[in-house]
């Protein structure tokens, strides 16, 4: 077993993950934030994230939410990667909707060039 | 109640990422019986006390969510009137042939203004259930899997709630079990309905993108049930949203987790019976909390944003 570091790269926190959870699981057991955590089984995109560096292995995930060239790019769920070196990472998924204002427009994609 | 029209949800077709995979996890971990397979590599399932045909089909899909949801309603003459009532309603509709899917008799299949698929049919190949119906036993249930009794309703999510509700309400002979309002008091934010005396066969959410689902839920015999499937569930490491606890609305017991392509599932126990002349139940927005997870009295970010 091994562990690497995570960096979210958005508020510079960092923390371990092991090799066998992926990057969402590993920072939810130790109960860390910053990843918006949804169904954790590639489906419903809200734990979408930006690798910038580092190397992972990774499942197959939703096309609705990560489309081929994305995730060849590295824009990738976040419940879909393990980590298999250090990894660097940008969050872009979002918890949409609250009570009040639960009818929105689709959000603008947000496109990060690496 | 006499049960006439719309009788029970029948089916649901489910999108799943990895079909092997899923077939395993539904086999070992939900414990639905698998009923085979069809010529476009469809999987099917029922749950142990079902004894119709198949109740869950699992397709192959690049995307997760649900493809249609199906109501059996009382025979072949109560089918082709709701399709006229459909058509008399300006609903068009689509005859899906028999066998089609599965042991299944010809659907009607339309869409509902929330951009959801909706089937209705009158015949699936009786299978029988675990103990049959000539002096049974009862069905001790020792495993594998949770092993629920039946598919129980589904929770959709999509913009124009007030014509689905409308549609169910007019055209298929549903009640309005409970509501929340929004702040206005006037909107919906959610509406729960049956074809029946249980206390929801399909609920819905106003939500910005239409044809969304939220779960499929399963019914189970008991609290102790949903305990020993939340035990299951650990033991599986099955990913779940909220759990064990009681919904304020329904007052049934319950637990939120998703199958392993992300779709939403509910384990469910109780919920009180209704009937046609009661008057629907109503929750305002500051109470929704209360209403969706008693016990801690807070919305989950989960509930409203995750829908596949």
């Amino acid at each position: 077993m091994a562990a690497y570091t995570i960096t979210i790269e958005d508020t510079g926190e960092s923390y371990r993950c092991v090799d066998y959870r992926s990057v969402l699981e590993g920072m939810e057991a130790l109960g860390r934030r910053g990843i918006p955590v949804g169904c954790r089984q590639g489906g419903c995109g809200v734990c979408k994230v930006q690798v910038t560096s580092g190397s992972y292995s990774k499942r197959v995930m939703s096309r609705a939410h990560v489309s081929a060239e994305e995730e060849a790019a590295g824009c990738v769920l976040a419940c879909r990667i393990k980590p298999t070196s250090d990894l660097r990472i940008r969050v872009l998924g979002q918890m949409k909707k609250n009570v009040c204002r639960v009818v929105e427009p689709a959000p603008v994609q947000h496109v990060h060039s690496t | 109640m006499a049960m006439t029209g719309v009788l029970r949800p029948g089916h649901a077709q489910i999108r799943v990422l990895d079909l092997d995979e899923s077939i395993k996890w539904y086999t070992d971990v939900m414990g639905l019986v698998p009923m085979g397979k069809d010529s476009q590599g469809r999987a099917y399932f029922k749950a142990r006390a079902e004894r119709d045909h198949n109740s869950i089909i699992l397709r192959q899909a690049d995307r997760a969510g649900m493809d249609f949801f199906g109501f059996k309603v009382r025979d072949d003459a109560t089918l082709q009137a709701l399709e006229q009532k459909l058509h008399a309603a300006g609903v068009a509709t689509e005859r899906m042939p028999a066998g089609e899917l599965l042991e299944t008799g010809e659907r009607v299949r339309f869409k509902i203004p929330t951009g959801h698929t909706i089937e209705l049919y009158a015949e699936k190949k009786h299978v029988g259930n675990a103990t049959g119906c000539l002096n049974p036993e009862v069905d001790v249930i020792d495993g594998p899997g949770i092993c629920p009794i039946r598919l129980d309703h589904c929770l959709i999510y999509g913009g124009d709630i007030d014509g689905s509700r409308k549609l169910f309400e007019e055209v298929l002979g549903f009640n309005l079990v409970e509501r929340v309002k929004l702040e206005d008091g006037t909107t919906d934010l959610a509406t729960w309905l049956t074809c029946s005396t249980k206390a929801h066969d399909i609920a819905m959410v106003r939500h910005s993108e239409d044809d969304k689902l939220h779960h499929v839920s399963f019914q189970l015999g008991s609290w102790e049930q949903v305990l020993r499937a939340a035990d299951i569930m650990s033991k599986n490491r099955v990913s779940i949203d909220v759990g064990p606890t009681r919904h304020g609305i329904t007052n049934g017991t319950t637990i939120y987790f998703f199958d392993p392509s992300g779709n939403r599932l509910e384990t469910f126990s109780g919920g009180y019976d209704h009937y046609p002349d009661m008057e629907p139940i109503t929750w305002t927005w500051d109470e929704v909390g209360a209403g969706i997870f008693y016990h801690n009295r807070k919305l989950n970010d989960a509930f409203l944003s995750v829908v596949t």
